[in-house]
C-alpha cells in the first residue's frame, strides 16, 4: 500500500517539476515582445507577439471570418501575407490552390505572429462588430437540433447583415474545454427585426460548442458573438429559385425565405429539404405557412430512412434523388445549397451536369 | 571491474560504438532528414543536446529518486516523460531564436521525443549503470555520434543528387539504407576494440 501511495506521489512529482519547467520556459523563451502588424498598407497595430494572427487580429478587434475556432480545418481565415510571415506550413498546404500560394495567402490561424508582418485583407473586414447577447429562448426543435434566439446587449445599434449570412458565436471554457471556443453558425433570422437573432444548433458528437449549447446553456446566459460573415446570402435576380438544404443547414434558407415573405418577392421557388427521419424534420408548420403566403413556393421535405409502419407519403431518399427526378437539364435557376460538405459536393457537381452555370449556384459548407 | 574512464566513453560512443551504425537507433529521423546537410547539422545538433541533457538527467533520476524508492520499473515512462518535456524546451528555443532551422526542421523536431536514440541511449546507461559523469560523457557522445552519421550522409546524399543516376527505385530511402549498411559494415571493424561495459 505504502508503495503505491509512494509510486504514485513521485511520479506526480517528476510530473509536476518538468510541467513547472515548461511554464517557465513559456514565460521567458516564447516571449516574443512587441510586434507591428500593417494591414492593407494602412492601418498599423502594435500587437504582443507569440499566438496565431487570427487570434491577434481578433484582440485588436478585426474578426477575420473562421468556422473552426482557428483548428486550420474550414480554411476561412485565409489573408495575404505580404512580409514576414515565414515560409508556409504543411498543416495550411492542402487548403491552397498555387494560385493562392502564389499571392502569399495563407491562413491565418497557421501563421503565428513571431515578428512584424505586413497583412492584406478584404476592406469589410473592418466593418465586423462584436456583440454581447444573451440566451433569450432555447426550444427542442428535434432530438438533436436547438433553436436558439439570441437577444444583442451591446452595442445598441444590433447587427446589419444580409439573409443567409452566419456569426461566430463564443461559449466560455467549460468542462470539455480549456479556453473560450467559438464555432460559426447560420442565422435564421431576417435583419431588422429588432435586435434578436435566430440559430439553429445541432447536436454534434464531442463538439465542444455544440455540447455546450444543448446540455450546459440556459436562458438568460451571456455570451459573446462576432459577425456577419460570409458570402452566403440572398442574390436579386429574376431566375427561378432552387434551395437544398439538409439538417442545420435550412437556417440560412429560412433566413432567404423569410426575407422574401417580408419583401414580398414573387420569384418562383423550390426548396427540397432532407433528413434521415421524419422526427428530424423541423420548422414544419412555418414552412407550410410560407407555401401559403408566398405566391409560388413549394415546400418538398424527403427521408432517406422511413422507418416500416410509417405514415409518410412524402418524397423518399436523398436530396440529390430529387434533382435527377425534378430538376430538367437547361433549367435556369438561381441554387441556393447548405449542409454537410460531403452533401453540398455532391449536389453541386449534379447540379453543374445539368446545365446550370456555377456563378448561379451558392452554398453553405459545414466542416 | 574498473569504472571506464569517462573521456574513453565519450570517444567510444561516438566512433566504436556510434549508436547508429552499430546499434541502428534513431533511423526515422535519420532517413526523413538527411537529404540536407543543413538540416542534417540542425538535427544532429537538437539530437546532440537532447541527448547529452536528457541521459545525465535520467541517471540521476533514475538512481537518486527510482532506485532508493524501489520505483525502476517506472523507469521506462519516467525516461519518456523527461525526454518530452526537454524536447518541448529545445524546440520552444529553436522556433524563437533560429527560425529559419525551425522551419527547416518542421515535425521532426517534436519527434525526437520518439527518436529511440535518445530513449535506448538512457536504457544503455541503466543496464550498464554508468555514474552520472559517465553518463553525460555517454550520451554527448552517442548524440555527436548520431550528428556524425547523419552528416555524413547527408553529405553523400547531396553528392548522390548532383552526380549519380540513380534506377527510380532506388532513391530516396532505398540508397540510404544500403550506404548506412555499408558505413554499419566499416564501423563494425572496431566493435570491441574499446570496452564500454
Amino acid at each position: 500500500m505504502t508503495n503505491l501511495i509512494v509510486s504514485v506521489l513521485v511520479i506526480s512529482g517528476i510530473g509536476a517539476v518538468l510541467a513547472l519547467l515548461l511554464e517557465l520556459a513559456d514565460r521567458f523563451i516564447a516571449d516574443y515582445g512587441e510586434c507591428q502588424i500593417r494591414i492593407n498598407k494602412q492601418k498599423e497595430l502594435t500587437v504582443q507577439g507569440g499566438s496565431p494572427l487570427l487570434f491577434t487580429l481578433q484582440d485588436e478587434g478585426i474578426f477575420i471570418p473562421s468556422a473552426c475556432g482557428g483548428k486550420g480545418t474550414c480554411a476561412y481565415c485565409k489573408v495575404k501575407v505580404l512580409d514576414g510571415g515565414g515560409p508556409v506550413l504543411p498543416t495550411e498546404l492542402p487548403y491552397l490552390v498555387p494560385e493562392e500560394l502564389e499571392e502569399h495567402v495563407r491562413l491565418s490561424c497557421q501563421v503565428k505572429v513571431r515578428n512584424s508582418l505586413e497583412i492584406e485583407i478584404p476592406e469589410e473586414l473592418f466593418f465586423i462588430e462584436e456583440f454581447r447577447v444573451t440566451a433569450d429562448r432555447i426550444e427542442d426543435l428535434t432530438p438533436y437540433i436547438k433553436g436558439v434566439t439570441l437577444a444583442i446587449v451591446g452595442p445598441e445599434e444590433g447587427i446589419a447583415y444580409k439573409p443567409g449570412q452566419y456569426i461566430q458565436l463564443e461559449i466560455p471554457k467549460y468542462k470539455l474545454s480549456s479556453a473560450p471556443e467559438f464555432r460559426a453558425f447560420s442565422m435564421a433570422s431576417i435583419p431588422g427585426k429588432g435586435q434578436k437573432i435566430e440559430l439553429f444548433i445541432g447536436l454534434v458528437e464531442k463538439g465542444i460548442v455544440s455540447t455546450y449549447v444543448h446540455e450546459y446553456l440556459k436562458e438568460g446566459d451571456e455570451l459573446l458573438m462576432r459577425g456577419p460573415f460570409g458570402d452566403f446570402y440572398y442574390r436579386d435576380s429574376g431566375r427561378e429559385i432552387l434551395m437544398i438544404a439538409t439538417g442545420t443547414g435550412l437556417a440560412p434558407i429560412l433566413s432567404i425565405l423569410r426575407h422574401m415573405r417580408k419583401e414580398k418577392i414573387p420569384r418562383k421557388t423550390t426548396l427540397f429539404f432532407g433528413t434521415r427521419v421524419e422526427e428530424d424534420l423541423y420548422c414544419v408548420e412555418e414552412l407550410e405557412e410560407l407555401e401559403k403566403e408566398l405566391p409560388d413556393f413549394s415546400y418538398i421535405p424527403t427521408l432517406s430512412r422511413v422507418r416500416a409502419g410509417s405514415s409518410w407519403e412524402g418524397e423518399r431518399g436523398r436530396v440529390t434523388d430529387l434533382i435527377e427526378k425534378r430538376i430538367s437539364e437547361g433549367d435556369d435557376l438561381d441554387v441556393y445549397i447548405c449542409g454537410s460538405a460531403e452533401m453540398v459536393e455532391s449536389c453541386f457537381s449534379l447540379l453543374k451536369k445539368k446545365g446550370i452555370p456555377e456563378d448561379q449556384i451558392y452554398f453553405d459548407k459545414f466542416s | 571491474m574498473d569504472a571506464i574512464n569517462p573521456l574513453t566513453l565519450f570517444f567510444a560512443a561516438i566512433f566504436t560504438n556510434n549508436i547508429l551504425l552499430t546499434n541502428f537507433l534513431g533511423l526515422c529521423p535519420f532517413l526523413s532528414m538527411s537529404g540536407q546537410k543543413k538540416s542534417a547539422f540542425g538535427m544532429g545538433a537538437a539530437v546532440v543536446f537532447v541527448m547529452a541533457s536528457t541521459t545525465a538527467l535520467n541517471n540521476l533520476v533514475h538512481f537518486k529518486v527510482l532506485v532508493p524508492l524501489g520505483l525502476e520499473h517506472f523507469r521506462y515512462i519516467v525516461f519518456i516523460v523527461v525526454i518530452a518535456a526537454f524536447v518541448q524546451m529545445v524546440e520552444m528555443t529553436v522556433e524563437r531564436f533560429f527560425p529559419a532551422l525551425y522551419f527547416s526542421l518542421g515535425i521532426f523536431l517534436p519527434l525526437i521525443t520518439v527518436n529511440c536514440a535518445i530513449f535506448g541511449a538512457s536504457l544503455f546507461m541503466v543496464i550498464r549503470e554508468y555514474d552520472f559523469v559517465q553518463s553525460l560523457a555517454y550520451g554527448a557522445g552517442s548524440g555527436i555520434g548520431w550528428m556524425l552519421a547523419i552528416v555524413a550522409i547527408s553529405a553523400i546524399r547531396e553528392k548522390l543528387q548532383k552526380t549519380a543516376k540513380l534506377p527510380r527505385g532506388l532513391e530516396g530511402p532505398a540508397i540510404t539504407l544500403i550506404i548506412t549498411g555499408l558505413l554499419a559494415l566499416a564501423f563494425l571493424a572496431f566493435s570491441g576494440m574499446i570496452r564500454v561495459q
